[in-house]
């Protein structure tokens, strides 16, 4: 890593065409085994055969490719998102994560993993935290919501653990910094002075790939004597 | 030497957006008339596109537009390409569709009738290498940089020869020596010889690598999540095919890259090409978790063998060392390489042989990740030093301080050459720690059993080559008598593109309250910089603000001098004014001087730049001449000798022989850093970086199915980062904090080898708790130790990669 030279792809790119024939006497795959005919291996099967595939994304892909017919129930919903009353128009497979970044515009709320298991997502539903990747918005119908943008004052002072968090320089990277807040904040609305082990438990679920665990423990403990 | 900004903790400009949420992220982008990509990623580990029918896809509502193999540049293999026709990992984009909605795009790609045709395929590389094994790409399986595109085999004797335990060693691709290895193992005390593994592991940003784009007057805007601003610029511009003029480009957050975004990669130019074929309608690629395992890189894993001769007193006096790398199924990033250099710097072995082959595998593509080669090179050699020190009976510290570079480094040799280095202070960082943690009176406790608990105390070393130079500065004080600092460091979370600008700050004497920094875009007007990657930000961008800023002091004492009369040397700066040196009440305020650089114009005011200059920094500062006075510079201050940035760590821990779990109580590391510019920065870092390094040491990898190909690490759950139940609640920092010589305040960078510090000082750690017994695979899992405990065999073959 002594030499940097700018990367230069012009120098990488050539005009060849993309699909070429294959070389005469290219390997050809020995390694296949024959299938025995499990689900598992069928599927494997469908998909590794060569010949046409399908509707390959179905097994790899990620955006849900459940087609549940959203046109015929209520895709209406009033949802109460920090302090204010928000009619939503969503279909009944959505997740609170998409709804908040995709029609309510607050996009603060992060999606790492859209799985449960990374945390960026967390609000507070009626004060308790939760994975809004994981949650569907018909399902918060008539609670209170949190999220990042609604945890500072209205008039823009921060929240206590806000502060703490930069007097600590809690956040590297920031990506997971607004879940890493809300769990913190939802932790003190019930618990205002825990104990190191006890914040350590509730941030749990909070990942973050910088490793600011160490800093953030520490914004949540100075957070405790001001909350 | 004290200064005012430089050593003291300050609040960087861009936490409070991080967090009030109001901090933008590539994929927080929004625009009316947004269309939304997806890709069709190849099933197949290895296969050839053979025909693409898409007329379903486009039946589909919503459809709007697809990108196939042949429309978009193909690099010369084994590159990446944006899309692929010959998809050689499972995961690989093969085609792109934007529709209205995302759910209409995922739908139009179901619908999309793709003919691939298998082709063989291999994910260890030992395999390929054997006589007849299979190649990952069509054109062979040997690459790297710096080494041509070639299929190797090794013979059937190499194999042979070998058996099952131990590395083979076939013709290596590359190979260097210094001294005399026969000669020094035949005078050595104790020899130690081990063949190893380390596995590859994804990156795993937090902030998977989505990406936005439009169109318009003939410029492509792109948001994308990258490392490096400036840096990234031509490189992406050059994948969309336009000068880098015409691109727009926003990198103002990173959601984490730890090498996986160092600059611009193919995934980020995709929206800028489907948009264009839209006529420049905004695209928006969502790139999901186990997207970005598939297109994020990964940390190369290796096979690899290694000797090492040491005299009575613990002197390493020779190394031979072989890596078998895996590459993934691109080029990939030179790890290889770094075994061989970080070898030499953190062990300075008198007498040394590397031998290296980097091998193409059907796996995702192999990119830098945190101290690539270095930190492996820590976690494979760091437990045979504790190994011959066993054998020597001699104290794990000894054993590293007696090889450790020290003093300043003057007799510090570095690589194959046996070059200098700039400064190197390994030693006292092992000094330093090991007082600060008390090794000598933990050391005496180690292996104490509790119950089925036994406690154990490990060290671990890194290095990373830490700075470059010949990059450029650029700031620009305003008639108000704002400076704003001009820096094209992007924010990967290290607060570095905010302690490099402070010393332009320093050296005008500057209140820090009346300083803007100018980044996150090319619309700031940022200077050619170098990218936010392998630990040389703080090195190589002070140098360039320290030279922005000095060129501004001159044009300020020369504006000074031309205003009151005398000589530029009669004047000097103080409370941002100009003041004679011989007469307090003469002076000029830095807004006034502004004021007249823009009346002087020329080299005053940025309408004329030095030549030498680069041509990004050259139109940045187009955009900003006759607004104030500029001062811009190349960094052409003299460097001679590789930087390094090294590191040490200790660590206490508790091990259960019965469950196989572990317990951290104590953790402190030491960062060779040079002069500490920013002290929250550094603890940040050696803190991050331990938890990075935990993770690397005993959860992290890649485990592919050797029937299929098919990854089983693709999630965070399945990839194992460390969370914060994993962790001490508290770890301890701390820092040399000598300065280097070759920069103007002392600076070197910091980040990657306190990965590897930790990492190996947990390794060495859980081989003290089971009495000495070296693994020789990282990662050191669970199961692994509960094996050892119990007198088990390991369920892995001795070689065996990607594998649980």
């Amino acid at each position: 890593m002594d030499e940097f030279g700018p990367y230069d792809p012009a120098v990488d790119y050539t005009s060849e065409p993309a699909i070429k024939e294959l070389r005469p006497g290219a390997r050809e795959a020995t390694n296949w085994k024959p299938l025995n005919m499990t689900r598992r291996n069928f599927l494997r099967g469908v998909v590794c055969s060569g010949i046409v595939i399908a509707g390959a994304g179905y097994v790899f892909s990620h955006p849900t490719k459940a087609r549940a017919d959203t046109r015929a129930v209520d895709r209406l919903v009033s949802l109460t998102v920090n302090g204010r009353k928000r009619q939503v128009d969503a279909p009944p497979n959505e997740t609170l994560a998409y709804t908040l970044r995709y029609r309510l515009g607050l996009t603060g709320t992060k999606i790492g993993c859209n799985r449960a298991e990374c945390g960026a997502c967390t609000v507070m539903a009626d004060g308790v935290s939760i994975y809004s990747c994981s949650t569907l918005t018909h399902r918060l119908r008539g609670k209170e919501i949190v999220t990042i943008e609604g945890v500072a004052a209205p008039d823009g002072t921060l929240h206590p653990v806000q502060q703490a968090f930069i007097d600590e320089i809690g956040p590297q990277c920031g990506f997971c910094t607004p879940g890493q807040v809300v769990a913190a904040v939802a932790l003190l609305n019930k618990n205002a002075n825990p104990t190191v082990d006890e914040a350590r438990l509730a941030m749990s679920g909070n990942l973050c790939r910088c490793g600011a665990y160490d800093h953030y423990l520490r914004g949540v403990m100075k957070a405790a004597g001001r909350a | 030497m004290s200064y005012r900004l430089i050593g003291k903790d300050f609040t960087p400009p861009d936490l409070e957006a991080k967090v009030t949420g109001t901090a933008r992220f590539s994929e927080d982008f929004r625009a009316d008339g947004m269309a939304f990509i997806r890709i069709l990623s190849s099933p197949m580990p290895h296969a050839q596109v053979k025909d693409i029918d898409l007329s379903k896809a486009e039946r589909v509502p919503g459809f709007l537009a697809a990108l196939t193999p042949e429309e978009v540049k193909q690099p010369a293999p084994p590159g990446q390409p944006i899309l692929s026709a010959e998809p050689a990992y499972v995961g690989q984009p093969v085609i792109a569709i934007a529709a209205e909605t995302e759910q209409a795009a995922e739908d139009a790609i179901a619908a999309v009738d793709v003919e691939l045709e298998p082709l063989a395929f291999c994910v260890d590389p030992l395999e390929s290498l054997k006589p007849g094994g299979p190649n990952a790409t069509l054109g062979g399986n040997i690459s790297g940089r710096g080494i041509d595109y070639q299929e190797v085999k090794w013979t059937g004797r190499d194999f042979a020869v070998a058996g099952d335990e131990r590395l083979p060693m076939g013709n290596p691709v590359v190979e260097w020596n210094f001294g005399d290895i026969d000669k020094a193992f035949s005078e050595a005390a104790v020899v130690v010889e081990e063949s190893i593994v380390h596995a590859s592991n994804a990156h795993h940003a937090m902030e998977p690598r989505s990406a936005a784009a439009y169109w318009e007057n003939g410029k492509c805007h792109v948001w994308g999540s990258t490392q490096s601003t400036a840096f990234a610029q031509p490189s992406l511009a050059t994948l969309i095919g336009i000068p880098p003029s015409d691109l727009v480009f926003f990198a103002e957050f990173c959601g984490g890259g730890f090498g996986g975004k160092a600059a611009s990669y193919p995934l980020m130019a995709l929206p800028a090409l489907m948009s264009k074929k839209l006529g420049g309608r905004p695209c928006l690629i969502r790139v999901s978790r186990a997207e970005e395992y598939y297109n994020g890189y990964a940390r190369a894993g290796f096979q690899a063998w290694a000797k090492m001769g040491f005299r009575s007193d613990g002197r390493l006096i020779a190394a031979d060392v072989y890596v078998v790398q895996d590459l993934g199924s691109t080029s990939g990033f030179w790890d290889f390489n770094n075994v061989g250099s970080a070898t030499t710097i953190v062990f300075q072995p008198e007498n040394m042989r590397f031998r290296a082959v980097p091998v193409l595998t059907n796996t995702v593509p192999k990119g830098a990740q945190r101290g690539p080669g270095e930190n492996q090179t820590a976690n494979m050699f760091e437990p045979l030093l504790d190994k011959a020190a066993r054998e020597l009976g001699i104290d794990r510290l000894a054993i590293r301080t007696i090889n450790a570079p020290g003093g300043g480094g003057k007799d510090a040799k570095y690589g194959k050459d046996q070059g200098s280095v700039t400064s190197a202070y390994l030693r006292e960082a092992l000094e330093k720690g090991a007082e600060r943690f008390r090794w000598a009176e933990r050391a005496a406790r180690s292996g104490e059993r509790n119950g089925s608990k036994v406690r154990a105390v490990g060290i671990g070393q890194a290095y990373h080559s830490a700075g470059s130079n010949g990059f450029d500065g650029l700031v620009r004080i305003t008639p108000d008598g704002v400076l704003h600092i001009h820096t094209g460091v992007g924010n990967l979370g290290t607060f570095s593109y905010a302690s490099t600008s402070r010393v332009s700050a320093e050296v005008l004497g500057y209140d820090w309250d009346r300083c803007v920094i100018e980044r996150g875009g090319t619309a700031r007007s940022i200077p050619w910089n170098l990218g936010q990657f392998g630990s040389n930000t703080n090195f190589t961008m002070t140098r360039t603000n320290w030279v922005a800023a000095t060129d501004a002091k001159n044009k300020l004492l020369a504006i000074g001098a031309m205003e009151m009369g005398g000589e530029p040397e009669d004047y000097d700066l103080a409370d941002e004014h100009v003041v004679a040196r011989a007469d307090g009440s003469k002076r000029m305020s830095f807004a006034d001087c502004a004021s007249k650089a823009m009346a002087l114009g020329g080299g005053y005011d940025g309408h004329e730049v030095p030549e030498e200059i680069n041509p990004l920094t050259k139109a940045a500062v187009a955009a900003i001449a006759g607004t104030g006075l500029i001062g811009v510079a190349k960094d052409t201050l003299p460097k001679d000798g590789t930087v390094p940035a090294l590191a040490a760590g200790f660590i206490e821990i508790e091990l259960d022989l019965e469950t196989g779990k572990w317990e951290i109580l104590d953790y402190v590391g030491v960062a060779d850093c040079g002069t500490v510019i920013h002290p929250q920065g550094v603890a940040a870092q050696v803190r991050g970086g331990a938890v990075m390094g935990f993770g690397l040491a005993t959860s992290e990898r890649h485990v592919y199915d050797p029937a299929y190909g098919r990854p089983g690490a693709r999630g965070l759950y399945q990839a194992k980062p460390k969370t914060y139940l994993d962790v001490p609640v508290q770890m301890g920092w701390d820092a040399v904090d000598e300065p280097d010589p070759q920069n103007p305040i002392g600076a070197k960078g910091i980040g990657e080898p306190l990965e590897g510090a930790a990492s190996s000082a947990l390794i060495c750690a859980i081989s003290e708790a089971l009495g000495g017994h070296i693994f020789n695979r990282t990662p050191v899992v669970t199961d692994m130790i509960v094996n050892v405990a119990a007198g088990r065999p390991q369920s892995h073959k001795p070689l065996q990669t990607n594998c649980e």
